[in-house]
């Protein structure tokens, strides 16, 4: 490699860069702070058009230092970054917000309440305008924290309550809170975006006043307007919200439709399923085996006790039944190459039968009914019941043997 | 002044005085034959230059400065660094006489100075080189000049067209620049004057010591630059209180790149021809930048044999390059080729090396082998010279020096105390982010451990320096190269018969700017190392060395390459 002679003030503030982020990659701090001491005079030359200049830089490696150097503390971060705030006009509001964030993350919370309120009053010019986006962040950020003081004073209020105080400071105290709190939650859920923490407070606080009808717009809005980027939490919320105040199946069913859309995997399938196949509707409980289906498609639900459980008694139910076989042989056409090694090997029978005797005995069920008496999962687990002698076993194997020709229908 | 007449065109009372003492009117100017009376004595015995515009310089400007020329900032520059150079051990009379008749020199051709005054241009008083009169002594102008060439004594006519272009002058630079003559200074017209710039500083400095033949190259003077034992970088917080810089001096002088070899060289020329400067000194034998002196030195440098020095005089005495009337310098001679003295001997040496090691990624390897065997059955007697043994003991410390250096040019820091804003305008952020500057330094250089700031190296003429007295074996000065080479007819010569040359036909200069062209790929690695060992040295490019070592060759098989047939015979002396 050609070692350049040359040297000017660009090229040198650029190799130091360069010397600082392998520091940093390194985790060598101190080599980092030492060369970051000379890189600070860029800011003397800062009239950059590039897309991240010398501030920039320097604020973002300055506060990785900082945060991991062995020797840095809360005082030397703080007095850091307040300078770092009077660099850049047009950054001023976003490093506010991360340093509130950083307090936070330490546990510091008034000091956050206070920078942010204090950032908050900030007016500069045009400035504020084009930071409009930072500013609502902000705000909702000193709303989320006066919910939390919301939620303090509540949980002392209750606990005077119960010793038969009263409190009225404390109230009064609460209210404010939870006025502030509801001006800035609102206003940032609002705008589209993914604010789960602020919805699931905002509803809290609702609910607590008893305004369920705002309540229950917000988290419309939330999991229904298209402007809103698809978050599955959204109609989680919906639905534990929905279910707290006792809604019909039909809006809980129809809440948890576009969940399981979206997440196939998620753990509320189970309720799901649950709903569905006591549903009187023939599409519902449909619906609820291709549910189940899907669920265990997912290696995270292979040693879940309850989703087999609920698959068995479906495909039982509906065996017994002889209607709808043909559900599950359309179900079944997708999974039959793959599922019996993925569900139902011998290595699996023998795992499942050691750790989990009631997961064996959900799962062989299944296999009974989907591959036959013969199929190495159901005869090994079968077999192993009989032997311990443990009655639902034996049962069982009457019951697959006796719907054995089933079997051969499905899988035809 | 005191001189209340009409004027006889214009009947207004307005007089200035033009240099040769007469008064002429400001409005209609009208030359009189009434002269200033002079008061005194010392008027007499010394021919002054006055500023024709405002009798006196005006003093105070509001903000505590005086009005000062951009040519009397580049003057303190100059002083600063012939004072840096003395200290560094170069001859008092470098500052004394030698650069300063240079410089008023360059300011009477170049037309600042001493001479008829043309359209456009204020003249001023400048203070002597002497460290007794100063730019910042008293304010009050004219000071002293000692004269000592002949074209600035006596009285200086003047140029009638002389207040309207001064009043433009000042009207525009009182915005624009601390300096009177910023603006002017650089909408210049470059044709017939070479326009000072700060690289040029370092050219009159190394004019001045090729003169005296002082012992120091350019590649030396350049890096002492770049350590910071000669003023270049910021020298301006030097210049005094009352000297404020401002708008378009920062563009004069502040420098924000190391100086470039080639630059100053070429600039070097420039200025010893436009100063129409006799033949240099002759550079002869006995000369530090002779060939065979230098030699003597980069071999040292490089840690190899000191028998080595036998082959590049002969090199030197066969291609005739230790002639004096090659080695000397005479300006505006287009003819012959001007020497660089360090890459030069720097090519000599690695000619050398070709020569008896022939560096083709095989040889060189060879015969090493074969030295190192003759080594083992050597007891008495030096050691003989392993190509392979040196290559790995400079391969390591060229290596570690390398990285070291490179993490200066990371560390290097290029802003000072001295603040400097574009306008007055500015000054107050400027000096904001300075005091931030400070303050992150200190915040982070506590975190930096215990690095401590390095203190300046002592400056010295010796990057790399070895000794014999490590016992490890590290220093080959006194190796022998009797391993590679065989007795023929009674005298020495190499054992290795071939030899490559770098190129086979030289390119035109003036087409390309080079000689050759060096691509690393296409050379042997060897040779590459021992151009890149020199480059370390000499910090420059290895193209540079490369093009003089073609050059060299060129010379050296000057006959074959005429007869254009192949040679495989080796050189013999």
């Amino acid at each position: 490699s050609s070692h350049e002679h040359k040297l000017n003030f660009k090229k040198s503030k650029e190799v130091c860069l360069s010397y600082i982020q392998d520091a940093m990659l390194q985790k060598q701090w101190k080599r980092a702070a030492e060369f970051l001491t000379f890189y600070t005079e860029s800011l003397e030359k800062d009239f950059s058009t590039q897309y991240m200049g010398p501030s920039e830089m320097i604020w973002r490696i300055g506060t990785e230092i900082l945060c991991h150097h062995s020797h840095s503390s809360m005082k030397e971060f703080n007095s850091f970054t307040e300078q770092m705030k009077t660099l850049g006009v047009k950054r001023y509001l976003k490093v506010c917000l991360e340093h509130a964030f950083h307090l936070l993350c330490n546990g510091l919370i008034d000091e956050a309440y206070q920078n942010l309120s204090l950032a908050e009053s900030w007016r500069f010019g045009e400035q504020t305008a084009i930071q409009d986006k930072e500013m609502k962040l902000i705000q909702a950020y000193r709303g989320l924290l006066d919910y939390y003081s919301w939620s303090k004073q509540k949980t002392i209020l209750l606990e005077h309550g119960q010793d038969g105080f009263e409190d009225l400071s404390v109230e009064r105290e609460m209210h404010s809170c939870f006025r502030k709190a509801a001006v800035n939650l609102k206003e940032i859920i609002k705008i589209p975006g993914v604010w789960d923490l602020f919805v699931k407070c905002y509803v809290d606080l609702l609910e607590f006043y008893g305004d369920h009808n705002e309540a229950r717009q917000v988290l419309n809005e939330y999991a229904y307007n298209s402007k809103f980027p698809a978050n599955p939490n959204a109609h989680v919320y919906l639905y534990q919200f929905l279910k707290r105040h006792g809604e019909s199946k039909k809006s809980l069913i129809s809440a948890l439709k576009i969940l399981h859309d979206i997440v196939p995997s998620h753990e509320l399938m189970i309720d799901f399923n649950t709903m569905l196949q006591k549903s009187k509707k023939r599409k519902k409980r449909r619906l609820g085996l291709e549910v189940i289906f899907a669920a265990l498609d997912y290696a995270g639900w292979k040693e879940n006790v309850k989703a087999w459980s609920c698959l068995a008694r479906q495909v039982k139910q509906i065996v017994i039944s002889e209607k709808h076989l043909d559900w599950i042989k359309q179900e079944w056409n997708s999974r039959k190459d793959w599922w019996p090694a993925f569900h139902f090997s011998r290595y699996l029978a023998k795992r499942n039968w050691q750790e989990n005797e009631s997961l064996s005995y959900e799962k062989a069920v299944v296999a009974g009914i989907l591959l036959g008496k013969d199929c190495k999962y159901f005869k090994y687990v079968s077999h192993q019941g009989c032997k311990a002698q443990v009655k639902r076993f034996r049962t069982l194997k009457k019951f697959v043997n006796k719907h054995n020709p089933v079997y051969l229908r499905i899988s035809g | 002044r005191d001189f209340n007449e009409r004027c006889a065109q214009c009947s207004e009372v307005n007089w200035g005085l033009t240099d040769g003492g007469r008064f002429y009117c400001r409005s209609c100017h009208n030359v009189t034959e009434r002269t200033r009376e002079v008061v005194n004595a010392d008027f007499i015995s010394n021919a002054r230059i006055q500023t024709i515009s405002k009798g006196l310089r005006k003093q105070e400007k509001t903000d505590g400065g005086c009005e000062w020329y951009v040519c009397e900032g580049f003057q303190l520059v100059l002083k600063k660094q012939a004072e840096a150079l003395e200290a560094l051990g170069v001859c008092p009379q470098m500052k004394d006489e030698i650069l300063c008749n240079f410089w008023r020199r360059y300011l009477q051709k170049s037309k600042q100075a001493y001479c008829n005054r043309p359209a456009g241009e204020t003249v001023k008083a400048l203070s002597v080189c002497d460290s007794s009169t100063d730019v910042d002594s008293e304010p009050e102008r004219p000071s002293l000049l000692h004269l000592s060439l002949s074209e600035s004594e006596g009285d200086l006519q003047t140029d009638c067209s002389f207040a309207s272009s001064t009043s433009r002058v000042s009207e525009s630079t009182s915005v624009c620049s601390g300096s009177v003559d910023g603006s002017l200074y650089l909408m210049k017209n470059q044709r017939e004057k070479l326009r000072m710039t700060m690289p040029m500083t370092l050219s009159f400095c190394y004019m001045a010591l090729l003169w005296l033949r002082e012992p120091m190259t350019l590649s030396d003077l350049l890096r002492f630059v770049v350590e910071g034992h000669i003023p270049y970088l910021n020298v301006f917080q030097h210049f005094p209180e009352k000297m404020k810089l401002c708008g378009l001096d920062l563009k004069i002088f502040c420098v924000e790149s190391w100086p470039v070899y080639e630059e100053v060289y070429n600039k070097m020329l420039e200025l010893a021809a436009f100063l129409d400067l006799p033949r240099f000194p002759d550079i002869t034998d006995s000369c530090f930048l002779h060939p065979d002196m230098l030699c003597m030195k980069y071999l040292m440098e490089a840690n190899l044999p000191d028998e080595l020095h036998n082959w590049t005089c002969r090199v030197v005495k066969k291609i005739c390059i230790g002639e004096a009337d090659f080695l000397t310098l005479v300006p505006g001679n287009k003819s012959t080729r001007n020497v660089k003295y360090d890459v030069l001997a720097a090519a000599v040496i690695v000619v050398v090396l070709k020569l008896l090691f022939l560096l083709d990624d095989h040889y060189e390897w060879l015969l090493s082998d074969f030295a190192e065997e003759s080594n083992k059955n050597n007891k008495e007697g030096g050691p003989y010279f392993e190509f392979k043994k040196w290559y790995k003991v400079i391969k390591c410390s060229l290596d570690v020096e390398q990285k070291k250096l490179d993490e200066e040019r990371a560390k290097y820091l290029w802003r000072c105390e001295k603040p400097l804003f574009y306008s007055a305008k500015k000054k107050s952020k400027v000096l904001k982010r300075r005091q931030m500057v400070v303050n992150l330094q200190n915040q982070f250089g506590k975190l930096s451990g215990s690095v401590q700031p390095a203190e300046k190296p002592k400056p010295s003429s010796f990057q790399l320096s070895w000794s014999e007295e490590n016992t490890d074996g590290s220093c080959f000065h006194g190796h022998s190269l009797k391993g590679i080479l065989q007795e023929k007819c009674g005298l020495l010569t190499a054992m290795n018969p071939a030899y490559w040359l770098c190129t086979v036909k030289l390119c035109t200069e003036k087409l390309c700017g080079h000689l050759a062209h060096y691509r690393e790929v296409d050379f042997p690695q060897s040779y590459h190392f021992v151009l890149r060992l020199f480059s370390f040295i000499l910090r420059i490019q290895p193209s540079y060395i490369h093009d003089e070592v073609c050059v060299i060759e060129h010379k050296l098989f000057n006959k074959k390459l005429c007869k254009k047939s192949k040679y495989n015979t080796g050189l013999r002396k």
